[in-house]
């Protein structure tokens, strides 16, 4: 097991050691221990006003498109599951056999069409074209559907409609928080996809003013290599430090939740 | 993922026909269909879309015209599309089964409950998971590296070039590495839920009968593992079919090894935005869709199988 910790956080630390050093130090200096100037500091100032604050703006990018795409797709799973954990009405089981059929089909062969239906819509180029596709979450619904069917019983649901509570109401007072743990799972993971989200930006984004940070990370790494090289692999590996610190202090404070969501419901027999 | 799941019971509801069920039903409706208008409109609109495209040839004389199966046709015969796709089917059974089995060993030496501070241990090796690919290819580029990294300083260690991960033999190998080193906390996870939900009065009555360790964990903890497994499976199996971010992100590091086919989707990616071969590179991306699906169906048919006899 120690091998295994090991092997999961040896490149981590390998990153956070060599955020600490200049670019000639980092080519110079053996890599798995601090050695030459400590420039931790320099280097995050710097990463955070290279060429213009570029870097705080996709930072800010990122956000947005964490905040509506990821917060939207929890609500549309959130609802969807719950509507088909608990109501019967025509034609559920013809959606869930449709979603699900969708859903093996890899994003590969959705790609390209995506990419030429929005840019007919004049989507593409916009936060549009990334926050709409991040929406749907087949998984984050399937998750709802089983913790939904287990954790919010019927009866309540029943007396609520007795007592003349409309359905939506019933949801928003009674429903949601038993759902509650269900729901940080899958805003959790629904986080983490957009946070990482790389293929559907780098097609449909070509204007750095609205690159997330993945794509803004690749962009001054290829500053490195080719004709008119201008590396800045200490801002690369700075910046990639400063990507990944928030998510990763996400999943450490929610760990509670997103556990128990999980072992309640994707992966129940 | 419920592809291997029994539904949840259906909701029972009692006899009570008339204004209430019409309600209920209008309900349920109304909570699925804004999840299902997006649905249709990146899920559904763009297959169609996709499907007609491959049909589709853009042609000097003629312009747009229907040209039936014939980018199909083209497709099987392109020697540039097998490559790619032998080289992540090879990916595919290599990778696969190291990355479930290191996923299994730690998931059941972490349900052992013999070890101490397992739940650093469990979110240590998922984390992982949240490094963006980006940044996870970055970092193990950074090391491959001969001339910035840790494979450089070994080698000048050791006096010779005993760590290449930059050859033409080795990169597939560093590839899978990286996605070993994502992925392996993730399916860990899948596994260790699954043993949690194992009841403790099995255990308790394994141990009456004199069930050993190993005993319990061959009737007891892996037959309770095999859903689990199987949804990890067809999991891993369509990431390696659309792997995509990994060589392409590494082929900036190092142009010269990694051509422009590597992969079916790098393939697909560059004959539409590289070389607007739109409909030839939907037509691509179907066929692979196709193999994948047919694949994922047929390792669900053997789990379910399994489960019966």
């Amino acid at each position: 097991m120690s091998l295994f910790i090991i092997y999961s956080l040896l490149p981590l630390v390998w990153l956070f050691i060599n955020s600490t050093k200049t670019q000639a130090d980092l080519i110079s200096t053996f890599g798995l221990w601090f050695s030459g100037d400590f420039v931790f500091f320099e280097n995050v100032a710097q990463t955070l006003t290279y060429d213009n604050g570029i870097f705080v703006r996709w930072l800010g990018n990122t956000l947005l498109y964490v905040v509506l795409g990821a917060g939207g797709a929890t609500l549309l799973a959130t609802l969807g599951g719950y509507g088909l954990a608990k109501y019967n009405f025509p034609g559920k089981k013809a959606i869930f056999a449709v979603i699900l059929g969708a859903v093996a089909v890899p994003g590969t062969a959705l790609a390209v069409p995506t990419f030429l239906m929005f840019s007919q819509l004049g989507l593409t180029n916009t936060i549009w074209a990334i926050i709409i596709p991040s929406l749907i979450s087949p998984f984050g619904l399937y998750l709802i559907w089983v913790y939904a069917a287990d954790s919010v019983p019927t009866e309540i649901l029943e007396a609520a409609r007795v007592d003349g509570a409309s359905e939506l109401r019933t949801f928003f007072t009674i429903s949601i928080r038993l759902l509650a743990p269900g729901i940080v799972t899958v805003a959790l993971f629904a986080i983490v996809a957009t946070w990482n989200n790389y293929f559907l930006p780098l097609i449909m984004l070509s204007e750095p003013n609205l690159f997330p940070l993945t794509i803004g990370l690749q962009q001054w790494n290829l500053q490195g290599t080719g004709v008119g090289a201008d590396p800045i692999f200490n801002l690369v590996l700075t910046g990639s430090l400063l990507t990944i610190v928030p998510i990763v202090v996400a999943f450490l404070l929610l760990q509670r939740f997103w556990q128990s969501g999980l072992s309640a419901g994707g992966v129940k027999q | 993922m419920s592809v291997t799941t029994a539904p949840p019971p259906p909701v029972r509801r009692r006899g009570r026909p008339g204004r209430t069920q019409f309600r209920t039903s209008l309900a349920g409706l109304g909570f699925m269909a804004p999840f299902l208008v997006v649905f249709a409109l990146v899920f559904l609109a763009p297959l169609a879309y996709s499907i007609y495209l491959s049909l589709f040839r853009d042609q000097l004389i003629g312009g747009n015209s229907f040209v039936g199966f014939e980018n199909y046709l083209q497709a099987f015969g392109d020697p540039k599309f097998w490559d790619g796709a032998l080289r992540v089917a090879i990916f595919l059974v290599v990778q696969v089964p190291v990355m479930l089995v290191l996923a299994l060993v730690a998931a059941l030496a972490l349900d052992s409950g013999r070890l101490h501070g397992s739940s650093f241990f469990r979110i240590g090796i998922f984390l992982p998971y949240a490094v963006p690919a980006v940044v996870a290819v970055l970092m193990w580029g950074f090391m491959y590296s001969e001339r910035l990294g840790l494979a450089g300083n070994i080698n000048s260690f050791v006096g010779f070039d005993l760590v290449t991960p930059f050859t033409q033999q080795w990169i597939l190998v560093a590839i899978g590495n990286i996605v070993t080193w994502s992925f392996v906390g993730y399916n860990m996870l899948i596994f260790y839920s699954a043993l949690r939900t194992i009841s403790p009065d099995l255990y308790e009555a394994a141990g009456l009968d004199g069930a050993g360790q190993f005993r319990i964990l061959w009737s007891i903890k892996i037959p309770a593992l095999r859903g689990a497994i199987v949804i990890a499976t067809i999991f891993s199996i369509i990431g390696s079919f659309q792997l995509f971010n990994e060589p392409n992100i590494l082929k900036t590091i190092v142009p010269n090894l990694i051509p422009t086919y590597f992969t079916p989707n790098m393939y697909a990616y560059n004959l539409s935005f590289v070389g607007q071969q739109y409909n030839y590179a939907a037509t691509i991306a179907i066929i692979m869709g196709l193999i994948t699906a047919i694949i994922a169906y047929v390792v669900q048919l053997r789990g379910n199988r399994k489960e019966l006899s």
